[in-house]
């Protein structure tokens, strides 16, 4: 079954079509790579699941809800999508263990100690459980990068988004953050994650998806998409990014 | 120049029968405080309201906070005051006009209305700025953890956003204190008329507004004493600001 779905999906800004019919399926437990040039669409591609970037034609279905219908309610399906971003976006001004629970109590009406509970349990896993009462500002990246994750996955999402949780990092803090979304994937986490790490992809992707220019260029299985690639724009990506 | 200087002034009785010259005196800051901090109450909602109405996707509430923050900055406030306090109750429909102008302590309510909408305009401003500087993801990882867009204000946006313009905001409540002195011109016996007053009555003009700057000087002590001690306590561990200690990567 596809978790989430999208058929001919276009966005335009004004003049400029930045999506060009792209379609794309990831289904239940799934973990799809989402690689591309600088520009090529992936960010905007993967915002359109949670709605976050609107789109003007074609539709993405998210558990067989549709996206694009004015009457769906978007909010609620956001809460559904946990959503992970370059530059971590914790709240600074909430502890570690409050930013956690923020969307728990507010969104999904649980107790502040049920909230708490969770949270705790959720930064256990993530390794970072003596770091419950910090402020995001004195955590290293990898670690605000682990919160986020946390963050997400508390509000019981049905799937995972990640746009490029990796780059903003300095290299020695990358795995601590791939072994926490490898563990996830392993668990059977359905996940969309846009990433330049081709070790990730090759180790724990079941498809790779490439993009260009707003195009969705190849939608290939791991083994395929690594061994041969059917585009030349694909090939000589990868070699640039594997030589780099 | 030959001038009589006389400190003992203060303690003389005043012509106006309502004590000496110190009460005088006193009576104005109450009246100077009482404007300045109603006034001010009602530019923090009123500047808060419009500042996030002003950074909505909403376009046409976009289009009105604009307006609002046109209006109030660009006409100068003593422009305002009589406009609010002459012009204005001839708008209205006469009977209310009348009873607006018959009101006990009009001139009052007026420089509270009038400076409290003046500011709030300068609030807003600051209000808009702060939001804006933040990062756009602020917003979208509010929104994406499925919070509504006032929730994202609420919880997100405007307690980061209103520590970040405390500084400015600390300017603009110094500003009100200062500015209540214009309502002199509409009647009301604040600070600024009271030293006038005791000028015009004992000719003691340099007693007089000696006094009056010491006073003004002492509030802007206050409030920006006030306001440091409030930015210490929000402040944020791990982000650097006044007075702020270094952040520092946990280990
Ligand atoms: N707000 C905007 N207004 C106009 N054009 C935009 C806007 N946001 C993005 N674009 C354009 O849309 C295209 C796709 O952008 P997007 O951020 O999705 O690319 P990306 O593949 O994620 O790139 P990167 O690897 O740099 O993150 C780019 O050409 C970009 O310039
Ligand atoms: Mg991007």
């Amino acid at each position: 079954m596809a978790m989430i779905e999208m058929k001919d999906v276009s966005k335009w800004y004004g003049p400029v079509q930045v999506l060009k019919d792209c379609s794309a399926a990831v289904n239940k437990g799934e973990v799809v790579v989402v690689c591309g040039p600088s520009g090529s669409g992936k960010s905007t591609l993967i915002k359109t699941v949670n709605g976050l970037e609107p789109f003007q034609r074609g539709d993405v279905l998210v558990n067989g809800i549709s996206v694009g219908d004015p009457k769906t309610n978007l909010t609620r399906l956001r809460a559904q999508i946990g959503m992970v971003f370059q530059h971590f976006e914790l709240f600074p001004h909430m502890s570690v263990v409050d930013n956690i629970s923020l969307g728990q109590v507010r969104v999904l009406g649980r107790s502040r100690d049920e909230a708490t509970a969770r949270s705790m349990k959720l930064l256990e896993r993530v390794g970072l459980t003596q770091h419950a009462a910090k402020y995001p500002g004195q955590l290293s990246g990898g670690q605000q990068q682990r919160v986020a994750i946390a963050r997400a996955l508390a509000m019981d999402p049905l799937a995972m988004l990640f746009d490029e949780p990796t780059s903003a990092l300095d290299p020695e803090m990358i795995n601590e953050v791939l072994d926490v979304m490898t563990e996830l994937a392993r668990e059977g986490m359905t996940m969309m994650v846009v990433t330049h790490e081709m070790g990730f992809a090759s180790r724990v992707a079941h498809r790779v998806i490439f993009m260009d220019q707003g195009q969705i260029v190849e939608d290939d299985k791991k083994e395929d998409f690594f061994r041969t690639p059917r585009s030349e724009r694909a090939q000589q990506f990868l070699s640039k990014i594997l030589h780099h | 120049m030959k001038y009589n200087w006389n400190w003992g002034i203060f303690w003389q009785l005043s012509p106006d029968g309502r004590g000496t010259y110190l009460d005088t005196l006193i009576a104005g800051l109450g009246w100077t405080l009482a404007t300045a901090l109603s006034a001010w109450v009602i530019a923090l909602i009123l500047g808060i309201i419009v500042g996030v109405v002003r950074t909505t996707p909403v376009r046409w509430l976009r289009l009105l906070g604009d307006a609002w923050v046109e209006v109030f900055r660009n006409v100068p406030l003593l422009v305002q005051m009589f406009l609010w306090f002459f012009v204005f109750p001839e708008l209205l429909p006469a009977s209310v006009g009348v009873w607006l102008k018959q009101l006990p302590r009009s001139a009052f309510y007026t420089a509270v209305l009038c400076l409290g909408l003046y500011t709030s305009a300068r609030v807003a401003e600051q209000t808009r700025a702060g939001i804006q500087s933040l990062a756009r993801g602020q917003r979208m990882a509010g929104i994406a953890l499925g919070l509504t867009l006032p929730q994202t204000y609420r919880f997100v946006l405007l307690p980061m956003a209103l520590r970040i313009v405390m500084p400015p905001l600390t300017s603009e409540f110094l500003n009100v204190i200062k500015n209540s002195a214009v309502a002199l011109t509409i009647g009301l016996v604040e600070l600024t008329a009271s030293a006038r007053s005791i000028q015009e009555f004992s000719f003691q003009v340099f007693e007089a507004f000696t006094a009056a700057t010491l006073i003004y000087m002492f509030l802007n002590l206050i409030v920006v004493a006030g306001m440091r001690w409030l930015e210490k306590r929000v402040a944020i561990p791990g982000l650097i600001g006044p007075g702020q200690a270094m952040p520092q990567a946990g280990h």
